[in-house]
């Protein structure tokens, strides 16, 4: 792989991975938000 | 003096206002801090991809490979942040014995758990270009890869099916010895002889790094403390929900058996 294949493999696998995680904890926190009443579920 | 017995006009409750008078909850970990700092944190990777991939020039020593290193650098400065975060709420942890401390520790230790591993990602592509392997053990790596386990150790420790006081303190516990592996890991190349570069930023080597170089590591940094920040706190809001449905699961179960009890006791 050329050099630019690797930077190309470092930029995407970095923000695809936080992307991915970020889409799992908004996920669940729906999921969540749905099971709790809404006075446990008020942000400041 | 006379009083006008006309009452006032009641005034027509805003459109977002529930019957209650209260705001509707969120149904989700997100609220309107939360919008702002995602937005903040994606304008940040749209200029940094921008200043890391297309104005930066290549650098004298490194070439091109100098943009690995604008996502290797922030990211371990993030997964640092994130430990010592963990840390110190470990601490607060034993010393308030709250929830809020321990939900915090653990958020914060997954969050940099991933920058850590994407930190090692980065490294390995980094060193397939500069050194022809992907891994070697030396020094700073071997003891990147100690501080890494001993945080997978941390997460570990938390799955662990036990009361959640016990959970709390032995993971408390891990956080802050923890910790002792970062200025190890990071003074690595200073006291042992190793393949691994020196200290890119905040530190005395790499001279040639200024200008939109420097900037554009700094910027990075800036976006990745933005983007923990919005992990965390959505992290530390999906912990505190979960732990809030586990209350109410086993509520209503200690509820359901109760009132089995009280059926089979009837004649």
């Amino acid at each position: 792989m050329s050099t630019t294949g690797y930077i190309a493999a470092a930029w995407v696998g970095t923000f695809a991975a936080v992307g991915a995680y970020a889409v799992w904890i908004l996920r669940r926190g729906r999921r969540a938000s749905e099971l709790v009443p809404e006075e446990e579920r008020r942000w400041m | 003096m006379t009083i006008d017995p006309t009452p006032v006009a009641p005034v027509a409750p805003p459109v977002d206002v529930s019957p209650s008078g209260r705001r509707p909850a969120p149904t989700s970990t997100s609220s309107r801090a939360t919008r702002i700092l995602g937005a903040l944190s994606l304008a940040g990777i749209v200029a940094l991809a921008v200043f890391g991939l297309a104005i930066t020039p290549p650098d004298a020593q490194l070439g091109e490979t100098i943009r690995i290193l604008y996502m290797h650098v922030p990211t371990v400065s993030a997964a640092y942040v994130a430990f010592i975060v963990t840390a110190v709420g470990s601490v607060l942890y034993l010393w308030k014995r709250s929830e809020f401390w321990d939900l915090l520790a653990a958020s914060s230790a997954e969050v940099g758990v991933l920058f850590f591993a994407l930190t090692i990602f980065n490294g390995m592509l980094w060193g397939k270009i500069t050194w022809g392997v992907f891994w070697r053990w030396e020094p700073r790596l071997t003891t990147t890869t100690v501080l890494f386990l001993t945080y997978l150790g941390y997460l570990a420790v938390r799955r662990i099916p036990t009361s959640v006081r016990t959970r709390a303190t032995v993971s408390a516990v891990i956080g802050i010895l923890a910790v002792v592996n970062i200025p190890i890991t990071h003074k690595a190349v200073d006291w042992w002889r190793g393949l691994h570069q020196e200290k890119t930023i905040f530190g005395t080597v790499d001279p040639e790094m200024q200008g939109t170089q420097l900037f554009t590591a700094y910027l990075g940094l800036t976006v990745f403390l933005l983007l923990f920040a919005w992990l965390v706190i959505h992290r530390f809001r999906l912990a505190w929900l979960t732990e809030r449905a586990e209350e109410r699961s086993l509520d209503d179960a200690i509820a359901a058996r109760r009132a089995e009890g009280v059926e089979e006791v009837a004649p």
